[in-house]
């Protein structure tokens, strides 16, 4: 199990998707499920971003991955404001380019891409659990 | 990522290399900006494009809608994971996808 914390910041996806894949390749993880990883962290950083800190630059937060078995557990925390993104109403996937909301859609990829999904606000933290089987 | 443009009549065609997430969407956008007009067919090719995230399907969409009303617009050499990120999302049937 290894845990990076960063600042809660877009430019720092590099640096978290990098901490994560090298875990991942440890673990001989799969490039398709890699990539996949590599999208929800995307999402949940942008959501963490804009949602647990929207006005607070300094927000910090971590990712903790380890496997167990075929499953790969990643951890995301923060101490921003609470926020479930998974009470997110999915959107509707099938309306014409000219009526498409534009909102909700990222944590809904996570939710079909990622095995499971789990929100819990604990001591002031948020905490999302996502789980991927390979 | 790479943005890398070929012009040729009202046909352009924009190549992107890398990852198309939260921090190079921006990017993405900011250059398409200038570039659509007189554009009446814009293919897109995504051979060399790892992945795609939600902020890169905003300006798929939003090309789209432009491209509705000036001409046609088109995605070609989609890897199997930006494939999968169109299928589950329902960009399939917004998108035309060769």
């Amino acid at each position: 199990m290894k845990t990076l914390t960063v600042a809660a910041q877009l430019k720092e996806i590099e640096t978290l998707t990098d901490f994560v894949n090298e875990e991942l390749e440890n673990y001989m993880c799969p490039m398709k499920t890699q990539m996949q990883i590599a999208v929800a962290l995307d999402e949940i950083l942008a959501n963490i971003v804009h949602y647990a800190y929207p006005d607070n630059p300094d927000g910090k937060m971590s990712v903790t991955v380890s496997k167990k078995d075929n499953k790969i557990i990643l951890v995301f925390a923060d101490n921003g404001i609470p926020y479930n993104p998974l009470t997110h109403e999915d959107p509707d996937t099938t309306l014409s380019a000219e009526d498409r909301q534009i909102g909700g859609l990222g944590i809904f990829l996570v939710k079909k891409t990622m095995d499971s999904c789990d929100y819990q606000y604990l001591n002031g933290q948020n905490i999302l659990t996502l789980t991927k089987n390979f | 990522m790479k943005i890398i443009d070929a012009k040729n009549g009202s046909t352009l065609t924009v190549a992107l290399e890398g990852r198309l997430d939260t921090t190079t969407a921006p990017q993405l956008e900011e250059s398409m900006k200038t570039k659509l007009s007189g554009v009446t067919e814009l293919i897109f090719d995504f051979a060399n494009l790892e992945y795609i995230s939600s902020a890169g399907l905003r300006i798929l969409l939003s090309m789209q809608k432009i491209m509705n009303h000036q001409g046609s617009m088109k995605i070609t050499h989609v890897n199997e994971i930006v494939m999968e990120v169109f299928e589950v999302t329902g960009f399939t049937d917004i998108l035309t996808i060769e």
